[in-house]
């Protein structure tokens, strides 16, 4: 020990703090390339392909046929006696996939629309990755829905158009609203996906043949990149990421209306509205992280994009997700016990001790206990397997959470006479199916469309710099408006 | 009598606040539950009057039975003291202020102005399922199947099947596809032949005689059906003799049923 260290241990402290702080260029931000090979990098992980994926293209494309269109026209064939609808479940798993797509549509939102209002950086490289998922599980979405339908041929009786029969839809009905916002969300983020996709149509445009030329031509609409037109997209996204902020907190919130409208055990509760929102980001969030690490360790050049950073950026978005989500779980079912209904007591003690009880804890244990252990450790919010994991798990609990709230929650009802407990038949294959179509949707998607947006990135990599004062590096960051 | 077309705004229909009639209502039942035997002969009745189909043994233990109206039976205590309760007939209650009506987004299920009851409008059911959810009775039904149409209730007639049972439908109620709604509609058919008799007659509705077919069946007159706003009809004088045995099924959700019980004592 020399006298120094006893005079100025702060200093010390310091010193050795300083060592162990990782260099700032590992972050994308402060590790810029140069921007013709950035956009030679996104362009070559678009035109990489393997055999592997065409083999996982083949497997998809066969369940989709299988297990969504055939399935899916079987029982429209059949009626919806193939599926394990009955008295007292009227409402299947179908609606609890639609349930469970419309939470995964809402990480795009928020991650693309609410960091981007918020100026969030490290949002950068993967709105893209969540916007499709925003738009590719609300199409999931809205066929789980019609597949529900008695008769789905009839459908456009839904939809408020006139018609011979002089009906106006009823617009007191849950399901209508339902309905509307759903369009709403899905009219609104497919042209938010599309408004920051075009810079990048254009660059991939410049740097194509072939169909390729034409495809990237016609969907990019003439965009050279001049200060006019820069000018009238940022003008547009702004507006767009404004206006879908609303649109998403609605569209969950009247998903679950559709619930808590309605006079049962167990769904009429106030809270549904957040409980539903937060619950939809939290499996949105889990979803992000998945996609990530897919993306990261199958595409070519994405360990350049996506880097440790995200990860724990995402991972701490998860916790505080996972901490309001517990919030309004524990509010829902407390309240509700504390209200001593005899058939919400019946209820609870069903879902406790009941023969879907392990459903029960399961979706306890990766909802909020997982998150709880395991996301405060940085280590395991920069180890991209060990969040991908987290967020695995967490979509696993969301599912048995949407499941127990339809039809588990609708075995127990006022005549205990009709008590009796779903089991799915057909359910089990379409759900595949939307699953298989999703992930088929996506990867299509990952050959067509640059996943990363290069001009963003270039963008935060352009305000981005590290300055030298003194022997310390200064991170600086200049405002774009 | 009221017996003309009374010109109705659809849209208003489905409105809970719209439609709530007052308490009273105008067609209803009494149902006592101590003269309930539970042979169930209003099931056997009612399916044949409003061509409810069979349902067969697999779908119907999974709990895919189509009865408009159905015996609950319940019983009280642990096992060596084992009480059974009395048997509660179950049936659409049409109520005054009906949870499945406001939930159809395409306005299937509707009130019904001139007779105060709930309707199904089958071709205009899509299958949502909403309402039979919303329904704390539990009693609306739905078409899983074109059970009407299942081969075993067919005989093979040189390679043609030929359905015997379809001969003793009845002509005047719909048979429904599947995917849609049903339930039970208190024998509007035979409603309807009432007001045309009281029309022609000349007569007061409540002096035609006539009953739904669960009443109609029931050897031991334990369901009588009538006028409720009639104070001089027999279920009007059955409730009102009855006032401390009367009762209402869930009447905490003040849906306004149409149905009294009256419990065993």
């Amino acid at each position: 020990m020399t006298a120094s260290s006893d005079y100025f241990p702060r200093a010390e402290k310091a010193h050795e703090k300083h060592e162990e702080e990782p260099d700032p260029r590992e972050q994308l931000m402060f590790d810029p390339l140069p921007r013709g090979q950035m956009n030679a990098m996104v362009m070559e992980s678009m035109y990489t392909t393997s055999w592997k994926f065409w083999v996982v293209v083949g497997i998809l494309a066969f369940l989709v046929a299988t297990c969504f269109f055939y399935a899916w026209g079987y029982m429209i064939a059949n009626g919806l006696g193939v599926a394990g609808v009955m008295r007292p479940s009227f409402w299947g798993i179908f609606l609890v996939n639609t349930v469970f797509w419309i939470g995964i549509s809402h990480a795009g939102t928020f991650i693309s629309a609410i960091l981007r209002v918020f100026k969030a950086e490290f949002r950068r490289p993967f709105t893209r990755a969540a916007e499709l998922m925003t738009t590719f599980g609300l199409i999931q979405a809205g066929a789980s829905i019609f597949m529900h339908l008695g008769r789905v041929w009839l459908s456009y009786w839904l939809f408020p158009i006139p018609n011979q029969r002089t009906i106006w839809p009823n617009f007191h009905s849950p399901l209508m609203w339902d309905l509307l916002a759903i369009t709403t969300y899905v009219l609104g983020s497919t042209m938010y996906l599309f408004l920051p996709l075009i810079p990048d149509l254009a660059m991939a445009r410049d740097r194509s043949t072939g169909w390729r030329k034409i495809f990237y031509r016609t969907l990019a609409l003439g965009f050279r990149g001049t200060e006019g037109e820069w000018r009238h997209l940022t003008t547009a996204m702004n507006i767009f990421a404004f206006a879908i902020i609303p649109v998403m907190f609605s569209v969950h919130t009247i998903v679950s209306w559709d619930f808590a409208m309605a006079m049962r055990p167990g769904w009429s509760s106030t809270v549904f509205g957040p409980y539903f929102v937060l619950g939809a980001l939290h499996s949105g969030m889990g979803a992000v992280a998945g996609v990530l690490f897919i993306m990261r360790s199958t595409m070519k050049n994405m360990t350049y994009f996506i880097r440790k950073e995200h990860f724990d950026s995402l991972g701490k978005l998860m916790m505080i997700v996972s901490f309001a989500y517990a919030y309004f779980f524990f509010n829902d079912y407390i309240v509700q016990w504390y209200g001593g209904d005899k058939w919400t007591d019946a209820l609870l003690h069903w879902l406790e001790h009941g023969p879907m009880s392990w459903m029960f804890y399961q979706m306890v244990t990766f909802n909020i206990v997982i998150p709880f252990l395991f996301l405060w450790n940085k280590k395991v919010r920069t180890t991209p397997w060990a969040l991908a994991l987290i967020g695995l798990l967490i979509n696993v609990g969301m599912y048995w959470e949407r499941y127990l709230i339809i039809p588990v929650t609708l075995t127990i009802n006022r005549m205990p006479f009709t008590w009796r407990l779903y089991s799915p038949r057909i359910e089990i294959f379409l759900t595949i199916g939307t699953f298989s179509l999703f992930i088929l949707m996506y990867m299509i998607a990952s050959r067509l469309i640059p996943l990363i947006p290069v001009w963003e990135v270039q963008e935060g990599q352009m305000t981005h710099s590290l300055r030298k004062v003194g022997s310390t590096m200064v991170h600086t960051k200049t405002e774009l408006e | 009598m009221e017996n003309t077309l009374i010109p109705v705004d659809l849209n208003e229909m489905g409105a809970k606040g719209a439609i709530a009639d007052d308490a009273t209502g105008k067609w209803g039942m009494a149902i006592d539950q101590d003269l309930c035997t539970g042979c169930q002969a209003c099931v056997a009745a009612c399916s044949m009057e409003n061509n409810v189909p069979f349902v067969l043994e697999d779908d119907a233990g999974y709990g895919r039975s189509l009865h408009w109206i159905r015996i609950e039976r319940f019983w009280e205590g642990e096992f060596p003291d084992v009480k059974m309760t009395p048997f509660q007939p179950m049936l659409c209650q049409q109520c005054g202020s009906a949870p499945c009506e406001p939930v159809c987004p395409v306005f299937a299920s509707v009130h019904s102005p001139a007779q105060q009851i709930n309707l199904q409008v089958y071709n205009r059911c899509v299958g949502t399922r909403y309402c039979a959810n919303n329904c704390p009775y539990q009693v609306r039904q739905f078409n899983y199947r074109d059970y009407a149409l299942e081969p075993i209730n067919a005989n093979d007639d040189n390679g043609k099947l030929v359905y015997p049972l379809h001969n003793q439908f009845n002509p005047d109620v719909t048979v429904r596809r599947r995917g849609v709604m049903e339930k039970c509609t208190f024998c509007l058919q035979r409603i309807h032949k009432a007001e045309e008799t009281a029309r022609t007659q000349n007569e007061e509705l409540g002096d035609v005689e006539f009953t739904t077919a669960c009443a109609q069946a029931c050897p031991t007159n334990a369901i009588v059906f009538g006028l409720i706003d009639d104070p001089n009809s027999l279920v009007s004088q059955i409730n009102a003799a009855n006032e401390n045995k009367a009762y209402k099924q869930l009447a905490e959700l003040n849906t306004n049923p149409r149905i009294t019980y009256l419990k065993e004592g």
